[in-house]
């Protein structure tokens, strides 16, 4: 038992360090032009003395690891600075945000994930079937067709033609938990679609390798009923792959939900990184950068450790 | 051998559908029946005689712009697979030849890039680069080469210890032959296989870009920011925003059909799966 925690730990510290170093890349790829930050913000036209008192008010004569420094100090406290175009408190009109996108990805994972191993096992049950071959062919068209072509089919027929929910997904406050839901369904479908013929075919490799193992096979031998096989032999076998599958996939939803965002008009994260990204405007667009980081990373340290958990081959490296 | 009559069905429509997009893509001026920037009709015509798939945002000629935007968004997905195929494979060969502390620094550089989402980073980028084409080819290319880079020293590790490669260095040959004219022929094939899937992400990625407004800027177009201009159409129930968006599709599963092939083709010369 403390040789696991002690390897759950080890993945959490490696995460951790991994994350400073992500940081430090951010920071550096906006730092790679010469390109003053004053200067964008009062334009080509500001006097040379506005230039000079606006450099020292935002600290950029301060060597570059120092403002690193600063940078990374404000972000752990919560303070990420104030948005240049402007002038907004970047985390107050982050955390709002932030909770919309996680609204919408945690609905859309919620419908995906248990979708996708249904029909993993069904594909796995009718093997080379035609229902198998179907689920093959879906998922290479769904690897090859970009977001927004099925968010817009999505709003052509089910939102216009069909009128059933709304084409932009405002949401705001005061609205009541159905009314959340029926604004986030098409967003929510979308998401879902993306991810969904990849996390199966996944899983269905997963479940598919263990169930062509010799062990299933001196089970069935021996007289076990398949539901016992099932659940004595090929279920904790399992359990690992598909989690790693499903990780995968949702740190994929995390970058889905910034196109998907402006398709739909949401308010959320993604899309304001996007707005920010168009008018040059770093600190936000660092903050926002750093976030969605840090959720892909701490979506791979859960994949790593429940692997670790459930695979007793795993707690014992050589 | 190849021969014709071995090509299956799915590769043919793969290959037939891709060589007509490269067609209108090269021939653009020639084929296009407007030029691209001409305003030549009403806002968001419906199909007709004249304009085929309708006009645009504009009043432009869809179709024109569909070939004008085929010609922009093949050249720069072309030209950012060629960029992170070539930084990728031999930086990767590289690495597995010099081995040691190279290898350490860059797998590691690699693993510390892979850890951030490629969109989320190019768009980090992108929010301090000057937006033109030739950043764009840099960015999607060398974020993309990490992925080429794994797959490349995973490859000549292997070769690396081939007898072959064993005798080329007791003979005293540099490193740039033993990269050159022992590991790159051999590592050829999967490197070809993955090509294919390379160009579709280009095309996907640089899509996605330009539909978020940080690629390729007006009044030149590809795909995707032909969709960002006309998506205010669609909640009037004008479908112009759907036909860029279904081309990217189309073309993406062509080139896939293709590369499907390719690799299947590959695994059978080293005695993999047996079929066509």
């Amino acid at each position: 038992m403390a040789s696991l925690l002690k390897l759950v730990a080890q993945r959490i510290a490696l995460g951790l360090l991994l994350l400073l170093a992500v940081s430090v890349l951010i920071f550096v790829g906006t730092q790679i032009l010469p390109g003053d930050v004053a200067q964008s913000i009062l334009g080509q036209s500001a006097t040379p003395q506005a230039l000079a008192n606006l450099r020292e008010q935002l600290g950029l004569n301060d060597p570059a690891y120092v403002r690193y420094f600063h940078w990374l100090w404000g972000m752990l406290h919560g303070d990420m600075g104030t948005a240049l175009s402007n002038g907004q408190d970047i985390a107050t009109s982050l955390s709002g945000r932030l909770k919309n996108t996680l609204f919408l990805a945690f609905w859309a994972a919620i419908v995906s994930v248990p979708l996708a191993i249904i029909l993993g096992l069904i594909a796995v049950r009718h093997k080379n079937g035609f229902v198998d071959k179907l689920i093959s062919g879906l998922t290479l068209a769904s690897i090859s067709l970009p977001e927004f072509f099925i968010g817009y089919l999505l709003i052509y027929f089910v939102a216009v033609q069909m009128q059933w929910f709304p084409s932009v997904s405002t949401v705001y406050d005061s609205m009541s938990f159905l009314e959340r839901m029926k604004a986030i369904a098409l967003p929510a479908a979308t998401l879902t679609l993306v991810v969904l013929a990849h996390m199966m075919r996944m899983t269905r490799a997963a479940i598919l390798n263990v169930m062509q193992s010799a062990y299933i096979e001196t089970a069935e031998l021996k007289g076990l009923t398949p539901f016992e096989i099932i659940r004595r032999h090929a279920f904790p076998n399992a359990i690992a792959p598909i989690v790693n599958v499903v990780m995968l996939n949702l740190a994929y939803l995390v970058v889905g939900v910034v196109v998907v965002e402006v398709i739909f008009v949401y308010p959320g994260m993604g899309q304001y990184l996007v707005d920010h990204v168009a008018k040059r405007d770093v600190p936000v667009v660092q903050a926002c950068g750093l976030i969605f980081a840090a959720v892909y990373i701490g979506l791979n340290i859960i994949a790593d450790i429940t692997a670790i958990v459930s695979n007793p081959r795993l707690r014992h490296p050589k | 051998m190849l021969t014709l009559k071995n090509i299956p069905l799915s590769a043919w429509l793969g290959l037939i559908v891709t060589g007509l997009f490269v067609f209108a893509a090269v021939f653009a001026p020639l084929v296009a029946p407007f030029p691209n920037a001409e305003i030549v009709g009403d806002v968001w015509e419906p199909m007709s005689a004249a304009h085929w798939l309708g006009t645009d945002n504009l009043g432009r000629d869809l179709l024109s712009r569909m070939i004008f935007g085929a010609r922009t968004t093949i050249l720069i997905a072309a030209l950012a697979t060629a960029l992170s195929f070539t930084l990728g494979s031999i930086l990767g060969f590289t690495a597995a030849v010099i081995g040691g502390w190279f290898d350490q620094t860059m797998s590691r550089g690699v693993d510390l890039l892979m850890a951030i989402p490629t969109l989320i980073f190019a768009l980090v980028v992108l929010s301090v680069l000057p937006g033109n084409i030739v950043t764009l080819i840099l960015v999607m290319g060398i974020l993309d080469s990490t992925r080429v880079y794994r797959l490349a020293r995973a490859v000549a590790v292997d070769i690396n210890v081939m007898d072959y490669v064993e005798a080329a260095k007791l003979r005293g040959e540099g490193r740039g032959w033993i990269i050159f004219r022992e590991i790159l022929p051999n590592a050829l094939s999967p490197l070809v296989a993955e090509l294919g899937l390379r160009f579709i992400f280009a095309v996907l990625f640089l899509s996605a870009l330009s539909f978020l407004g940080l690629g390729v800027q007006p009044p030149e177009a590809d795909w995707g920011g032909m969709v960002k201009e006309n998506k205010e159409g669609i909640v009037f129930g004008i479908p112009a925003a759907l036909i860029p968006a279904a081309a990217i599709a189309v073309l993406a599963i062509s080139v896939n059909l293709v590369a499907d092939w390719i690799l299947n083709r590959t695994t059978d010369l080293k005695g993999g799966r047996g079929n066509g």
